[in-house]
């Protein structure tokens, strides 16, 4: 199963974040402006670090910033942010995060193949230095291998 | 064999780490059922489970969670680094 689309506007580079929460804001901007989540979206990601703790950086370097499904959500989606400057999430080994996806999903039970999916790219441990690197976003999609069109279902993109 | 792998609400990291352990197994030549489940859900979902599987930051609250039960609880610091989770649950299983 493939990643859901990536479209440009569900992508975000060298964002200027000043701490984890603006870094998760900007993930969960591009998955509303993509059109899979409402604006609400972020504080629901935003809440689980704070309830659970930064175990979403779950690689270095790489954050997967996500909620549980919910009305936020409007389609599966995915996003991805650049930052301009690593940022700590406070997680013990994996700290900094240059990378944040942002991943929107409609049932715990259907989303499990598209993630299988993510974790082929990220088992690759160079690349998330090479998204990192990135400076468009026809390359984190050749990177992610994300489809760039189709609509993703929400409205507004 | 069952294996639980645990992150805090169920989506995402659980699966990635689900399907990075079954790639493990596989270079392990183990055969195990792993499935993925929430914080909440650790309970039930490891109740017949030998291994459970997360992350530094949940394991106090998945130990507290499956406490009385008999799965050994696991910490994998990289969910993409499939050695780790292999040599994690070679010394738990293998």
């Amino acid at each position: 199963m493939p990643l859901p689309p990536l479209p440009d506007s569900a992508i975000a580079i060298a964002v200027d974040a000043d701490d984890w929460r603006a870094a998760v804001h900007a993930a969960g901007s591009a998955l509303a402006a993509s059109g899979a989540t409402t604006d609400a979206y972020a504080d629901r990601m935003v809440d689980v670090i704070e309830e659970y703790g930064a175990y979403v950086v779950v690689a270095p370097g790489l954050a997967l910033a996500h909620a549980r499904p919910g009305p936020e959500v409007l389609a599966e989606g995915i996003s991805v942010v650049t930052l301009a400057h690593p940022v700590a999430f406070g997680h013990a080994h994996n700290d900094p995060v240059q990378v944040v996806v942002g991943l929107a999903v409609r049932t715990a039970e259907g989303h499990v193949a598209s993630v299988a999916e993510l974790a082929n790219v990220f088992n690759d441990d160079a690349v998330v230095a090479s998204i990192a690197r990135a400076t468009a976003p026809g390359e984190i999609r050749a990177l992610l291998g994300a489809p760039s069109a189709g609509d993703a279902g929400g409205g507004a993109a | 064999m069952r294996i639980v792998t645990v992150c805090g609400v169920g989506i995402g990291t659980s699966a990635i780490l689900k399907t990075n352990a079954e790639r493990a197994l596989d270079r392990l030549m183990l055969e195990a059922d792993v499935t993925a489940s929430d914080v909440d859900g650790v309970a039930a979902a490891a109740r017949d489970a030998q291994v459970v599987l997360t992350s530094p930051e949940l394991v106090d609250r998945v130990r507290a969670a499956t406490a009385g039960l008999h799965a050994e609880i696991v910490v994998v610091q990289n969910y993409f680094d499939v050695d780790e989770i292999a040599s994690v649950l070679e010394s738990s299983i293998g």
